[in-house]
């Protein structure tokens, strides 16, 4: 049986907020007496995470993805709850518990920014305990397995954003952890760059069973990185199950285009008992509900005269975006 | 603390900041030309005190000479090691990339505190020490094997108290996230550090021994050049140095437990 390696428990986070009146009046004010308000960020959370599970975190800007994140690898305390990471309390940072983890952020970035990129290799290497032979190793395995060879001998500020955050998943991952956090690790790449961090990912899942948890804004990383996803709003989380029966509960129908040979046989497909969601001469667009393409797809192909049909998904954005706007999802 | 661990990584230190600075020629001779004229200009400007009637507090010129090569070898240290890394703990907190190093199974303090060294600095170190040898001699100093340990003890404790006063302040930025102003506050009152702590009032002498200790950090090493040392004296910057130490240690732990990490 596979074991948790994250269990969380009733967890909470506040924060204390300062806020501003505008204007001049407002800017005085605010400098002699600052009005403080506690923000509760996170709100009562539970979960677990199964070892060498591939896990989304969704939710709108502000949501709490990356606090949670942040607590997950011990940056940030808990106000209230519980947290064992791996077997350990990630606040409290022990050596082994950091030995095991690494944090990749798509928009920061630890390499030094004036030499190549294999100078903090080595760095990481020596802070990380591994021997030059070690390390040269895993520096050769890894940079195969992101495709990525004469960059590590250009200073960072000379590479593009693509070899660079390339670069710092090498940076990230040569101590082997088993827990991987990445924060928007896609942020401002370019398509191809994207897919190719994504099949790195799950590569490195695969070959080394790493348990990864992931916020991205981009539904592709989430949709072919991770089977089962962790919605959060404004704090709580509203669904946490597998990404496909998510989306099916969200987008229950899909919309099929059918070019029929005639007119005539247009209207016949038209009277025939299907929702119709529009026709244009011999088009007609179809609702059909998921669990029963199959079987009408066969009817109209069976019934009518059809010289072509598509059969178009919702775009997943626009199906994914509904969860950052709502509170539950009871599936 | 795997002590071979810790002395691998500072190597590692020494030799990636150094890369970084090399990366810069200009910048670094632009920077060592400034540090011989900043020498010759506060050598000019103390013997300008000294024109009148020869004696400041007491000191001769040859005497308070010693003050500015401790003053020089402290101003090379901050600038080798603590202005690179300890105004970086600000940009740390404020940009968030305080992160990695929390991540990272090594101490933090010690990463925050040697990453990086400026080498221009050596150059300040070597022209102190220049400057002291020079002292020794116009000033007949016997060098005995207690006269070498005492000043390493005293200089010594003269680096941790300024290590630790400017390591607190940086600290209160996961608080106030901007103390820029008070770091420049602290190395304005270093300048005083130039001078023998007798040159100035008793109110001012109070003023430089309690509430910042520039009296330990040039004076007290000065003295036991000059051999007017009292050991009473010695011991007590020993344990201000210690208390500093401990504190600046005692606060950064307990000001991480506030981080709250820069929003993405």
């Amino acid at each position: 049986m596979v074991q948790n390696i994250i269990d969380v428990r009733n967890l909470s986070k506040s924060f204390d907020i300062s806020s501003k009146e505008p204007g001049l009046k407002g800017t005085i004010k605010h400098f002699f007496k600052r009005q403080t308000k506690s923000l509760k960020v996170i709100k009562d959370i539970s979960f677990e995470i199964k070892e060498g599970e591939i896990v989304g975190f969704l939710g709108a800007n502000g949501a709490g993805k990356t606090t949670i994140l942040k607590m997950l690898c011990g940056l940030i305390y808990p106000s209230e709850g519980s947290i064992l990471v791996s077997g350990y309390l990630p606040f409290r940072r022990k050596e082994n518990f950091l030995k095991n983890i690494t944090l990749i952020m798509g928009q920061k970035q630890q390499l030094i920014w004036d030499l190549p990129p294999i100078e903090s290799f080595y760095l990481n290497a020596s802070i990380y305990d591994l021997d030059k032979f070690e390390a040269k190793k895993r520096i050769k395995k890894l940079s195969e397995m992101l495709e990525i060879d004469e960059e590590l001998f250009i200073p960072v500020r000379k590479l593009s954003l693509g070899q660079r955050m390339k670069s710092e998943l090498l940076a990230a991952l040569m101590h082997e952890p088993n827990i991987l956090f990445l924060d928007e690790p896609t942020l401002g790449l370019d398509i191809n760059a994207q897919r190719n961090l994504r099949k790195f990912l799950q590569k490195y899942n695969n070959e080394t069973n790493a348990t990864i948890c992931l916020t991205s804004h981009y539904m592709k990383d989430i949709t072919s990185l991770c089977k089962r996803v962790i919605c959060v709003h404004e704090g709580a989380i509203s669904y946490d199950g597998k990404l496909d029966l998510l989306l099916k509960k969200l987008s229950p129908v899909k919309e099929i285009l059918i070019v029929c040979r005639s007119e005539e046989d247009a209207i016949k497909l038209e009277n025939s008992g299907f929702t119709v969601k529009n026709k244009i001469k011999n088009e007609i667009t179809l609702k059909i509900e998921n669990n029963s393409i199959t079987s009408s797809l066969k009817t109209i192909l069976n019934n009518f005269d059809i010289e072509d049909l598509f059969i178009n998904e919702p775009p997943i954005d626009e199906v994914i975006g509904k969860v950052l706007i709502k509170k539950d999802y009871d599936i | 603390m795997n002590l071979r661990k810790y002395l691998k990584v500072y190597k590692k230190f020494l030799y990636t900041s150094l890369a970084s600075e090399l990366e810069y020629k200009t910048n670094i001779l632009i920077d060592l030309i400034t540090a011989i004229l900043s020498l010759i200009g506060s050598i000019f400007l103390l013997s300008i005190f000294f024109q009148n009637n020869g004696y400041i507090g007491g000191w001769k010129f040859e005497q308070a000479l010693i003050v500015q090569g401790i003053y020089t070898i402290l101003n090379g240290i901050t600038n080798t090691w603590f202005n690179p890394n300890l105004t970086e703990i600000v940009k740390h907190i404020r940009e968030g990339t305080l992160d990695f190093v929390l991540l990272k199974p090594i101490d933090s303090q010690f990463f925050i505190s040697l990453k990086k060294i400026n080498p221009s600095g050596f150059l300040e170190i070597m022209l102190g020490f220049f400057l002291l040898f020079f002292c020794i001699k116009i000033n007949q100093i016997n060098l005995s094997l207690s006269f070498l340990s005492l000043s390493f003890i005293t200089i010594s404790c003269s680096i941790c108290i300024l290590y630790s006063i400017w390591f607190f302040i940086s600290t209160t930025t996961i608080w106030f996230v901007k103390t820029w102003n008070a770091i420049e506050v602290l190395r304005s009152f270093l300048y005083i550090g130039r001078f023998p702590l007798n040159s100035f009032s008793f109110s001012l002498r109070v003023f430089f021994s309690i509430f910042i200790p520039i009296a330990f950090i040039t004076t007290i090493p000065s003295e036991v050049f000059l051999g007017l040392s009292q050991l009473w004296k010695i011991l007590l910057e020993v344990i201000v140095a210690s208390v500093f130490l401990i504190t600046s240690r005692k606060f950064w732990l307990f000001a991480l437990k506030f981080y709250s990490s820069a929003s993405s």
